[in-house]
């Protein structure tokens, strides 16, 4: 009954190349656009000859001085934490997703978020200091590990498939503790204390300095990089545990592994700017839809749509409303909620789990 | 090969599995078969090593099943489980390669180990479309082919052919058959005694956690023996075709 002389099967025609470029051309755009657009408009010509700026020796009028200090201790460092979350976030997201067996699952909906940032808020009220500069991640590290392993211990995904409800009741109890804990210490800091601690309900990234991204970029690249390396195990386990570890995929192992990377990605997004939610949730639906749910795709696709997303949500958030600042949350709210609520309309429009 | 001695599984403080041996050779397409919860899934997945509580021992290639590790036992079996999902929108062809992901193959030989599987379940015209819009029976086509494509020397299937039709029951366990005839050692999970009659080298009737009978079909299905366990009247008839037992209720 073996077939060897088979005929090649007529592939549908593969998007993939050219959602990438478009992908790839927008994030270089909204770069560029990020940094020329502010209080101070530069074009893009004076953007390029400012970022070379510091790379040569020539002298600089004053005008180029003033602009070469916008872009590199304003701006750049500022996008550049943007991509940092917005990476994170999404890649994350798509992570936890697979380890849930569930595309309802987002770092912020589920509590991770709100775990990762009680630590954080820990570390600034009870001010501890025990890892120099690095406390701060750390602390939010090890509250998002913990998290996870609660959230996981109580919403396993079944034999049968994730449920939904569970994730998300477990969700609703994990934020609702998270806020109660975020709450009484904020009533306990000091005033000075609670201006730094107020962006993190909301999220910010005008707390952006060269040193907090030069902190948050390695967690992000070792994290991004390990769920690349992870991508084949993460599409086994769409087919539930059992049979994951049936074809080869120790699952026990890799759970452990998800559970802290993901807690890593989410520490190096709210460490320094707070929660930001919905990133996790609206990237990697939307590239499931477009490139289909592969992991060896879906992670660095997820991690240039997620620094897109983000970059034009600050983007929109430093520019509506001149001078004053709209926090990017209430903008990724607006975005994040309708979009979560036209998911739950679909997957009960069509009767099977959302992708 | 796989040998089992002795086993007795509790659950309960009821015994699941009591004292159960056998033993199943390459080249060979063994049936479990017995009425409702006599113990065959129970006796899969100890084989299959996802349950590791047990008594007495299960040795698959002469080595402690629980001494394997997870990608050693994916070298050499695979498993058709029983309710099969697929969470998030892989394709047919995506779902039937994962039976590849994790086995130590030269990567060439995939595609055409793919394609292979795919026109022998008949699923190759839906090898795109997204897996969760199969039909139970195209879904279940599709995960006996990433058995396929696992190409493991040791095949265990729960109840593979429950929700195929006639024709895809016929094909799937004659492409069983010829798994165990080109060498790998077979044990499917069947309810259908004339299908386990037709393909099976070896049946072993299971009843209340004990082997009741263990031998080629003429020997255990017999009409005695099927209306004690199953408790129901049946005659026992040659099919005139395959000159296999056939049972008939009456």
């Amino acid at each position: 009954m073996t077939i060897t002389s088979a005929r090649p099967l007529e592939r549908p025609a593969d998007r993939t190349p050219w959602i990438a470029a478009a992908l790839v051309a927008c994030v270089v755009v909204t770069f560029v656009a990020s940094i020329a657009i502010g209080a101070v408009s530069l074009s893009v010509a004076d953007v390029l000859s400012a970022i070379g700026s510091r790379f040569s020796s020539q002298p600089l009028t004053a005008d180029e001085t003033l602009n070469a200090a916008v872009v590199w201790d304003l701006r750049l460092a500022r996008v550049l934490s943007g991509i940092i979350v917005g990476a994170s976030l999404a890649t994350c997201g798509a992570a936890m997703q697979g380890l849930f067996g569930n595309p309802l699952a987002d770092p912020g909906i589920v509590g991770v978020s709100s775990g990762a940032s009680l630590g954080a808020i820990m570390v600034v009220v009870l001010q501890i200091s025990t890892f120099g500069i690095w406390t701060l991640p750390v602390g939010a590290f090890l509250a998002g590990t913990g998290t996870t392993f609660i959230i996981y211990a109580l919403a396993r995904p079944g034999q049968e498939g994730g449920d939904n409800s569970k994730l998300l009741l477990v969700g609703i109890a994990v934020n609702a503790i998270g806020g109660a804990f975020a709450g009484f210490l904020t009533y306990m800091a000091t005033a000075e204390q609670l201006q730094s601690l107020t962006f993190w309900s909301m999220g910010s990234l005008s707390s952006a300095r060269w040193i907090t991204v030069a902190i948050s970029v390695p967690p992000t690249i070792l994290g991004i990089g390990l769920l690349y390396r992870w991508a084949r195990p993460l599409d086994l386990l769409a087919l539930g545990e059992r049979q994951a570890r049936h074809l080869g995929v120790d699952v026990k192992f890799l759970r452990r592994k998800l559970i802290f990377v993901t807690a890593l990605l989410v520490a190096a997004a709210v460490s320094f700017n707070g929660t930001i939610g919905f990133v996790g949730l609206v990237v990697p639906h939307l590239f499931r839809l477009m490139i289909g749910p592969a992991h060896r795709l879906l992670i660095p696709f997820c991690a240039a749509g997620g620094a897109l997303l983000v970059m034009l949500a600050d983007l929109a958030a430093r520019t509506l409303d001149p001078p004053s600042e709209i926090p990017i949350g209430v903008i990724m709210g607006s975005l994040g909620g309708p979009f979560f609520l036209w998911m739950i309309y679909r997957s009960r429009k069509f009767g099977i789990t959302p992708t | 090969m796989i040998e089992i001695r002795n086993v007795t599984v509790t659950l309960g403080g009821r015994n699941l599995l009591d004292d159960v041996s056998t033993t199943c050779h390459p080249g060979s397409l063994t049936a479990l078969v017995g009425p409702n919860g006599a113990g065959k899934s129970t006796l899969l997945a100890v084989i299959a090593g996802d349950r590791t509580s047990y008594r007495g021992t299960v040795k698959l290639h002469g080595k402690d099943v629980t001494r394997h590790s997870v990608r050693d036992l994916a070298q050499i079996r695979s498993v058709f489980p029983q309710g099969s999902v697929i969470r998030f929108g892989y394709t047919v062809e995506e779902v039937i390669a994962m039976g590849r992901a994790f086995r130590d193959l030269p990567p060439g030989g995939d595609d055409e180990a793919v394609l292979d599987a795919m026109i022998s379940t008949e699923v190759e015209h839906m090898a795109f479309r997204n897996a969760q819009t199969l039909s139970g029976g195209e879904q279940a086509r599709t995960t006996f082919a990433r058995v396929v494509v696992q190409a493991t020397p040791i095949v265990l299937l729960d109840e593979p052919t429950a929700a195929l039709d006639l024709r895809h029951q016929e094909r799937v366990l004659a492409r069983a058959r010829d798994m165990a005839r080109t060498g790998a050692t077979v044990v499917a999970v069947l309810h259908d005694l004339n299908l386990a009659a037709a393909y099976a080298d070896k049946v072993v009737l299971l009843a209340n956690g004990k082997v009741a009978a263990d031998g080629d079909p003429w020997e255990v299905l017999t009409q005695d023996l099927i209306e004690r366990v199953y408790r129901q009247a049946v005659r026992i008839l040659e099919h005139p075709v395959r000159g296999c037992p056939v049972v008939l209720t009456t």
